[in-house]
């Protein structure tokens, strides 16, 4: 993952699921929490350009199903994990299509760089686009 | 059995390398403990009473001599010499230094093993029948299915923070030996119309609120079945409780749910996820089945000339049973002397068993779930050479599947969880009924014993069972019976008040009596019990 991919990209402040599907219908960034469903923004991924995905505590794993589910409807904005975002599990949270992280506590970007490019495999396709080996071994 | 290739070592190596970042991270105060336990969790490192503790995942509870080797090694450097085999088939180490923790893992990777997810809210190590690839009864071997899962499963990056802890267990005969139904997913390999498929149990469980896993899909082909359990995984990862610990398995919210709700979500789920090509292609399927292609068999001799043993023979009948291939039988191990500790081998122990392994079985061995060894591929010739030399390490107890051979969790002695002992209970129970003749006259009786209510010792499934409360400060021992892990999966019911340690060994003896007075020919205990019910039990032990 390039440094670039590490930023904040989009300054919008981004509006609850609840606004975004009633009142706000022009925004074009929205947050979920971590109980909301993501499939409520599938008929709307063409006008999204970032998706904030809340992580209440590191133990919370719902976000990671989130953005899967977005990424696999073709979501190609930016999606943000935001909140309680510990480096160990950066790579996960890549993997599942997150591509921006505003995380409550300071990230130490070395430790960062560790995480993220210590495997050179993975067993499983997911939304990272990475090869698993399955398909490395059989083409 | 499966061997890895440059892939499989590149990860295990480079989980070596994390791990040990996170252990510095952690001892240089960069992370807090609260931080670093998932990490650690997943790396099997629980903190006890007295020590860390390491799980060391042995996949369906497969290993080969060196891979044995090595747990003794790691028992004698960096432990006391000691290791305690698991009811998931894993082995885990009490005493260990968390500094020293990374070399342990270092150590493993030599041999292709690791401690990936015996622990914390992920994926478990996928469970199966110790006699898979052996058993006379087998439609396949459950094996080839776990190992593809057990990739699937690994570092899983969408089911790596679950609500809880998640088992897998994988079987492929009617009859069943790793208690399936009662694993979050539980899968038994049937044939239909020529074609091997999965029926998919899921939502069973022991703990606080022990549940039977119903069926959910009667047929998945291997084509399917990463995509089918991805799915089931899915719905849980999403609408799993998450708001108490005590309610966050897969079990509750298929409760809540109900079954056919579940299913419903799991299909719709399914759909999404079967076009995303995460299945592996048939040429994957198709590697790892000749990984686990049957050993050769030799030509087998006629069994050695020796005079006749009444202790042999024992053991013979009660821990062997047979192969599919002819003149082969299968060894089961018995980890339960009189007055031991259930599960626990010396480090000298677990070398001669792999040394037998090498040189007897193909050099294969197995962990049960009921904490035993076994030797799967002994030609029935060389039955009395491995015995004898079994005998001589202090490994032939002749008691598989009888009232000695219990089922016990760490308890209060190691866990830091546990309201009661339970190694001590075990000890006494297995001393009152040392004598060998009394114990086979009693037939099968699964004794399981468990030192609080998260039910690590299985007592739900025990045909007798024990659970450790603690009352007022004191260790209290409830009685439990009529529970099977087996293909007949029944929960154990509470017979009423509980029992002090030495009462609790007592009401034990009462039930086994009632027993012996009241059963009809053929009957084991647990079908005594079926047939009449608490009643006459209850009297015996209250009346």
């Amino acid at each position: 993952m390039d440094k670039s991919a590490m930023s904040i990209g989009s300054d919008e402040p981004a509006v609850t699921l609840d606004a975004f599907l009633e009142d706000q219908t022009n925004a074009t960034a929205v947050r979920l929490e971590a109980g909301e469903d993501a499939r409520a923004l599938l008929p709307h991924l063409d006008r999204i350009a970032l998706v904030e995905i809340s992580f209440p505590s590191f133990r919370d794993g719902r976000g990671y199903s989130a953005a899967r589910i977005l990424r696999e409807a073709g979501y190609k904005g930016e999606l943000r994990a935001q909140g309680d975002v510990l480096v160990d599990q950066m790579l996960f949270m890549k993997r599942c299509g997150f591509d921006s992280f505003a995380p409550e506590a300071e990230i130490d970007a070395a430790t960062l760089e560790a995480a993220l490019t210590r495997y050179d495999h993975v067993y499983q396709k997911a939304a990272d686009g990475q090869v698993p080996v399955w398909k490395l071994r059989h083409g | 059995m499966y061997k890895y290739d440059q892939y499989d070592q590149s990860i295990v190596d480079a989980r070596v390398e994390e791990f040990r970042d996170q252990v510095k991270r952690r001892l240089a105060g960069q992370i807090t403990e609260d931080q670093f336990k998932p990490l650690r969790l997943m790396n099997g490192l629980y903190l006890q009473l007295h020590a860390y503790m390491l799980r060391v995942a042995v996949p369906y509870g497969t290993l080969d001599g060196a891979q044995m080797r090595m747990l003794g090694h790691i028992a004698r450097k960096y432990d006391r010499g000691y290791g305690h085999f698991t009811t998931r088939q894993n082995i885990q180490y009490n005493w260990i230094k968390l500094s020293e923790a990374p070399d342990i893992l270092a150590e493993l990777a030599t041999v292709e093993m690791h401690a990936i997810q015996t622990s914390g809210n992920c994926i478990r190590n996928i469970s199966s029948d110790q006699f898979a690839g052996a058993a006379a009864d087998e439609v396949a071997d459950p094996r080839v299915w776990a190992e593809l899962l057990r990739q699937w499963s690994t570092f899983h990056p969408e089911f790596s923070y679950l609500p809880r802890k998640f088992k897998i267990a994988v079987i492929a005969a009617d009859e069943d030996r790793a208690a399936m139904r009662l694993h979050d997913i539980g899968i038994q390999l049937i044939e239909r119309d020529g074609v091997l498929g999965g029926r998919i149990f899921v939502g069973g469980g022991m703990g606080r609120t022990p549940m039977i896993a119903p069926e959910i899909k009667d047929f998945v082909t291997a084509d399917d079945l990463l995509s089918y359990v991805e799915a089931c995984l899915r719905v849980y990862n999403r609408y799993g409780r998450r708001d108490n610990i005590y309610k966050a398995r897969i079990k509750i919210l298929i409760h809540e749910l109900g079954a056919d709700e579940y299913r419903r979500q799991v299909e719709e789920e399914f759909v999404a996820v079967k076009a995303l090509g995460l299945d592996p292609p048939k040429a994957e399927f198709d590697r790892i089945t000749k990984m686990f292609a049957p050993p050769a068999f030799a030509a087998v001799g006629p069994q050695a000339d020796t005079a006749p043993n009444p202790v042999f023979d024992a053991w013979r009948a009660q821990n062997t049973v047979a192969h599919k291939q002819p003149g082969y039988a299968i060894v089961t191990i018995s980890l339960k002397p009189t007055g031991g500790i259930p599960g626990d081998a010396t480090a000298d122990q677990i070398d001669v068993m792999a040394d037998l392994a090498e040189r007897f079985s193909s050099n294969e061995l197995r962990v049960t779930h009921a904490q035993n060894i076994v030797l799967p591929h002994v030609a029935v010739s060389d039955l009395h050479h491995v015995w004898s030399a079994l005998d001589a390490a202090g490994l032939a107890p002749a008691n598989v599947d009888l009232i000695s051979d219990i089922i016990a969790c760490p308890g209060l002695d190691y866990c830091s969880l546990a309201n009661a002992r339970s190694i001590p209970v075990a000890q006494k129970i297995a001393t009152r009924f040392a004598d060998p003749e009394r114990q086979r006259d009693l037939g099968e009786l699964k004794l399981k014993i468990s030192g609080c209510i998260n039910a690590c010792g299985h007592h739900h499934a025990g045909h007798i069972g024990i659970l450790g409360v603690d009352k007022k400060g004191t260790e209290n021992y409830q009685l439990l019976l009529g529970g099977s892990g087996a293909e007949d999966t029944s929960l154990a019911r509470i017979t009423g008040p509980g029992f002090s340690e030495d009462g609790i060994v007592d009401a034990v003896e009462t039930v086994t009596n009632v027993y012996l007075e009241k059963r009809e020919a053929g009957e084991r205990f647990l079908d005594t019990y079926r047939r009449l019910g608490m009643d006459p039990f209850k009297e015996a032990l209250y009346g």
